[in-house]
């Protein structure tokens, strides 16, 4: 057997977090974009895009990430399309991400004063004009620290994707786990990496936050 | 005011329901080019839902509407045909908060009228210049008073070149001391030929400065005239009560 050391433990659990770290943007950007298409689609007062939208939206955040996960990964097969745990994580996370970003986003263009899209309105700007040089310039600035918020739970949601057999940093864990008989150890590493990933971000988010406060008042 | 002219504003047995609550019930309307209407009334006559008809703000469920010869339809190039003709000028200012003063007034008439930019900006400042604001081109909403920022709304109203300018109780959010100012921009606009529809609870300045006078009253206009003779001798007992609860 071989022997590992606490480097080659780390050496190789970083090797994982980085999949972790490109799996958990793939994610966020791709879920961006959907969840900004949705949020256009939803503030276009279509009443069955309004009604897709909200579908949509209650089914990611009412079914467990897990189960989103196996069905992209055993569903797509089921349909013959051949995919690797790497298209079903991306697929399934970049879905989910998708669902709560748009629900965050337009709570933040709710809070925009109705008058806003009156007056952009009355001055005869178009819908899509009223949204891109008035609603949304307003909305980004309070969207920023929910939504560097939500990223951290991407990270950590992108755990789950060791289940279906994509080697990130959980799945490193596991295998090296297999090695060492050292679970304590190996996850303890794990849980550090995370929260060495997770909490930088977690302390921007809250600096942005702060700043939002101090430049309303 | 010439009786004679084409209507600017030709409105007829306008209904307009918010689901059951019928809040205009028939509203027959015309205003000539360069008229100045005051209406007046009670919170809850439907005097602002009237106003926020004639540029599309709200939908109706009877009558029509025509601006210009133009009639009204939900239809979006229509309406923005529309809305270039009819600028709004409102309570809360609504200044976009996060564009300097100079960009609020250039927004749209870059996007809806595409012009080159140099122009757009000098007659930017032309219109800050006219509302007495030269000086805040760079300035920002947040930055300035409250009649300040309703100059700054008008200006942005007038870039568009309407032909008439819809005022919904535009003093009502100010300090009373700021009110003089904005009120005199309103009168060098009445001055200079613009039609005006505005909604005011300013009662001296409707009498000094418009051509006519229109009193709501449950959704109706219930006594209209020019403004020495309503105000003067009101004819209807709704109006009379109106009138007198204002000097209490």
């Amino acid at each position: 057997m071989v022997e590992f050391t606490l480097w080659d433990i780390f050496r190789n659990l970083l090797v994982g977090a980085q999949w972790t770290v490109l799996l958990s943007l793939i994610a966020f950007v791709g879920g961006g974009a959907v969840g900004l298409a949705l949020l256009v689609l939803r503030l276009g007062k279509m009443v069955w895009a309004e009604w897709l939208t909200r579908a949509y939206v209650q089914l990611f955040q009412g079914t467990p990430l897990l189960m989103q996960l196996f069905l992209a990964y055993f569903g797509l097969a089921l349909f013959g399309i051949k995919t690797s745990a790497w298209v079903a994580a991306i697929l399934a996370l970049t879905l989910y991400t998708s669902a709560f970003l748009t629900e965050i986003w337009r709570g933040c263009v709710n809070a925009i004063p109705k008058g806003q899209w009156e007056a952009a309105e009355a001055l005869a700007l178009s819908f899509t004009e009223r949204l891109r040089y008035v609603i949304l310039p307003q909305a980004f600035k309070i969207a920023i620290p929910p939504t560097v918020g939500f990223l951290v739970q991407v990270i950590k949601g992108t755990a789950l994707a060791s289940v279906i057999g994509f080697v990130e940093l959980t799945r490193t864990g596991t295998m090296i786990t297999n090695a060492t008989f050292k679970p304590f150890l190996v996850y303890s590493c794990v849980a550090l990496l995370y929260f060495a990933l997770c909490f930088p971000i977690s302390l921007y988010a809250k600096k942005l936050e702060n700043r939002l406060n101090a430049s309303r008042r | 005011m010439q009786a004679d002219a084409k209507p600017i504003i030709q409105i007829t047995g306008l209904r307009k329901s918010f689901g059951t609550n019928e809040v205009l019930k028939g509203i027959d309307l015309t205003v000539a080019p360069g008229e100045v209407i005051a209406i007046i009334g009670k919170s809850g006559s439907g005097k602002s839902t009237l106003l926020r008809c004639i540029n599309g703000l709200e939908t109706f469920q009877a009558g029509s509407l025509a601006v210009d010869g133009l009639a009204l339809t939900h239809d979006e190039a229509a309406l923005r045909a529309l809305r270039q003709r009819v600028g709004m000028i409102f309570q809360s200012f609504n200044l976009f908060p996060h564009l300097s003063v100079g960009r609020n007034i250039m927004l749209a008439p870059t996007l809806v009228k595409k012009p080159d930019t140099a122009n757009m900006a000098a007659q930017a400042r032309k219109l800050l210049e006219r509302v007495g604001l030269s000086e805040k081109f760079d300035a920002f909403p947040d930055q300035l008073s409250g009649g300040q920022q309703q100059r700054v709304a008008i200006a942005r109203a007038l870039a568009m070149e309407p032909a008439v300018l819809l005022c919904d109780e535009i003093t009502s959010a100010l300090d009373p001391e700021l009110v003089g100012e904005v009120l005199r921009v309103v009168e060098s606009l009445a001055n200079e030929g613009m039609t005006l529809l505005m909604v005011t609870h300013e009662m001296a300045f409707a009498r000094k400065v418009s051509n006519r006078v229109i009193f709501m009253h449950q959704g109706k206009v219930h006594e209209e005239g020019p403004p020495e003779r309503l105000f003067k001798d009101p004819q209807t007992a709704e109006l009379k009560q109106f009138l007198s609860s204002l000097t209490d």
